[in-house]
């Protein structure tokens, strides 16, 4: 197993370096001139010329991609040119809410996609089936933005059941930082009042980030049950005269569960990508929000940083599901 | 079937928008600004007075026209580097996956609009964003295809007469991966059309006052609540038409591979 995780880091190392050369040549696309985005259209030659020097811009591109890789292995991934830090500082600030967002869209996905997947196959071309693949199609097909918008509208501001958009009230005091997810530590360090809140902002957010992959966890938990319990030893099982539900929980559900698993990784993949839209309806301040405003003002550091952690989430993330599918089913080996 | 059909509707539709068109999708006429459905304006019209049903047919032009656009574009380069690192094996095939698995790294939409934002928001660089991320998952399905192809009897015979490898991969290899591909293809149209729409509703892509779905969705948020219209046609419009490819692509894929149908 040691062998497989460090080739797989050494797998993404090597990514990672793909994807450094491609997001830093996006950056040379860029049709404006970085220190003039920095400075300002109104500054002066001789300032521009001194931005340029200091940030390495007036030497030949292979040489400053030679630097900027040199800085991003000291863990320097630059300075935003509209917050004007680090851009690792404002990742760190920012990584935690999205974090906290996935996380709650995937437990929304788990909960909802598995049950009703299970479900919709036990009772396959059902009324019940029918409902639940009606519900995953719409999952798969509605934009996003509009379920948000629409969430928003209803629960917010006409019925008032749940907050508006952002991670809290905004006369509330943040909890004491400790993962930077709001809900943890608020759990960590007692803060009933901000856990309250903080949980009733994530519901909208997370059911509009959660409906997608919840979709396509039910149709792949549908159809992976549908196979395993159609299965010899299932029918033995039921010959035996074992009670439905027994068979179902007990018998069928562990070995449908291995390629869900997979599904679980690609989804978490899916969910950054939808995170940059919910982010943006909600006005929460993540790594989805962070990119948007980054690219809205052409500042390429910052854009850099975003898409090199992203590409790091998705191929560790995977790994991560490989080891799970060889804890589920031993006999699976890892290569 | 049903796919089938909803499909052929929104292509009728799209077809001959400039024929059913009521109005100009962009003419203006402020005194008419917010009406509700009525026969004049059968969906209503937005906060300048546009008739939001011509505009919903010329959004159904858009939308098919980038799907098919970016389908082509990826499915292209895609179906290009598959085969041949499928075919090439060894060091190509070696360094054509590494390429791929870069892309495979990157969240598309952040990757989209990274792109988009380089380029210049447009409808067109929002098209060429969307492609670069998704040419990858044809290049995976195609060298699988061929790396399956590659050993069977037929294409053994034909290497043993001295076809040459383009002809091999041109008349032999090429004809026998259409087929998923195709699959892949109508799954890809549906996702293609939600992520431009995304594109250009957090304003990367088509701008306004282009008819394009998303920017109609963009420009009606304030009022979803009050005039619902503004939104809930365009959204109902990407809804049936990504979930038309959903199904076609269900559809074909149960007939191509009888196997999989659940």
């Amino acid at each position: 197993m040691t062998r497989f995780i460090f080739r797989r880091i050494l797998g993404l190392l090597l990514v990672l370096l793909g994807v450094s050369v491609f997001t830093f040549s996006l950056a040379q696309l860029v049709p404006v001139d970085p220190a003039v985005v920095a400075l300002g259209q109104n500054a002066r030659e001789e300032q521009i010329a001194a931005y340029r020097a200091e940030l390495g811009l007036d030497r030949p591109v292979v040489e400053q991609y030679f630097i900027y890789l040199r800085r991003l292995l000291q863990g320097d991934l630059g300075n935003s040119i509209r917050t004007r830090r680090a851009v690792a500082a404002d990742l760190l600030d920012f990584l935690p809410a999205t974090i906290e967002l996935s996380l709650a869209a995937l437990l929304v996905s788990l909960l909802l996609g598995i049950p009703l997947g299970i479900l919709a196959s036990t009772q396959r071309n059902g009324l019940l089936d029918a409902l639940a693949r009606l519900f995953a199609l719409v999952g798969g097909s509605l934009p996003i933005f509009y379920l948000g918008l629409l969430g928003l509208g209803l629960f917010y501001r006409q019925l008032r059941w749940l907050p508006g958009p952002g991670r809290l009230d905004t006369t509330m005091p943040p909890p004491t930082q400790i993962t930077g997810m709001f809900t943890v530590d608020a759990v960590l360090t007692s803060n009933w009042p901000v856990l309250q809140n903080s949980l009733a902002h994530l519901v909208l957010p997370a059911l509009t980030l959660g409906y997608y992959s919840t979709a396509v966890l039910l149709r792949m938990t549908r159809s992976a049950m549908l196979e395993v319990l159609s299965q010899d030893y299932v029918r033995t099982a039921r010959a035996k005269g074992l009670r439905e539900r027994w068979v179902v929980l007990r018998h069928a559900l562990k070995n449908g569960m291995l390629p869900v698993l997979t599904t679980v990784g690609v989804t978490f993949g899916s969910l950054l990508s939808g995170a940059v839209l919910t982010e943006t309806i909600f006005n929460w301040p993540g790594l989805g929000r962070y990119a948007t405003t980054s690219v809205t003002s052409l500042d390429f550091p910052a854009v850099m940083g975003v898409t090199l952690v992203a590409a790091i989430v998705y191929p560790t993330v995977n790994m991560l599901v490989d080891l799970g599918y060889h804890l589920l089913d031993p006999r699976i080996k890892l290569d | 079937m049903a796919g089938l059909v909803l499909l052929v509707l929104f292509v009728l539709l799209a077809l001959l928008a400039p024929v059913l068109s009521p109005y100009d999708p962009l003419a203006q006429s402020i005194p008419e600004s917010l009406s509700p459905p009525s026969i004049t304006h059968p969906l209503g019209t937005d906060k300048l007075g546009r008739d939001m049903f011509s505009r919903m047919l010329y959004g159904a032009r858009i939308s098919l026209t980038v799907g098919l656009a970016v389908v082509a574009l990826a499915g292209g380069l895609g179906t290009f580097v598959g085969l041949l690192a499928g075919y090439l094996g060894r060091w190509a095939d070696e360094l054509l996956m590494r390429v791929t698995d870069i892309f495979f790294a990157f969240p598309s939409l952040i990757l989209a609009m990274a792109i988009a934002g380089a380029l210049g928001p447009s409808l067109r660089n929002a098209l060429i964003a969307v492609a670069v991320v998704s040419w990858p998952i044809y290049a995976r399905l195609i060298r699988g295809q061929v790396l399956a192809l590659r050993e069977r009897e037929f294409i053994q015979a034909a290497r043993s007469i001295g076809v040459s490898n383009r002809q091999i991969i041109l008349r032999h290899l090429l004809p026998n991966t259409l087929a998923p591909l195709l699959v892949q293809a109508s799954f890809d149209m549906g996702t293609t059309i939600l992520s431009v729409a995304g594109l250009s509703f957090i304003g990367f892509g088509a701008q306004p006052p282009t008819p394009e779905w998303g920017v109609m969705i963009s420009e009606g948020r304030n009022y979803i609540t009050t005039q619902w219209w503004l939104t809930g046609g365009p959204a109902i419009g990407i809804l049936l038409l990504v979930a038309a490819f959903n199904l076609v692509g269900d559809g074909l894929r149960d007939i191509l591979d009888p196997q999989l149908r659940r």
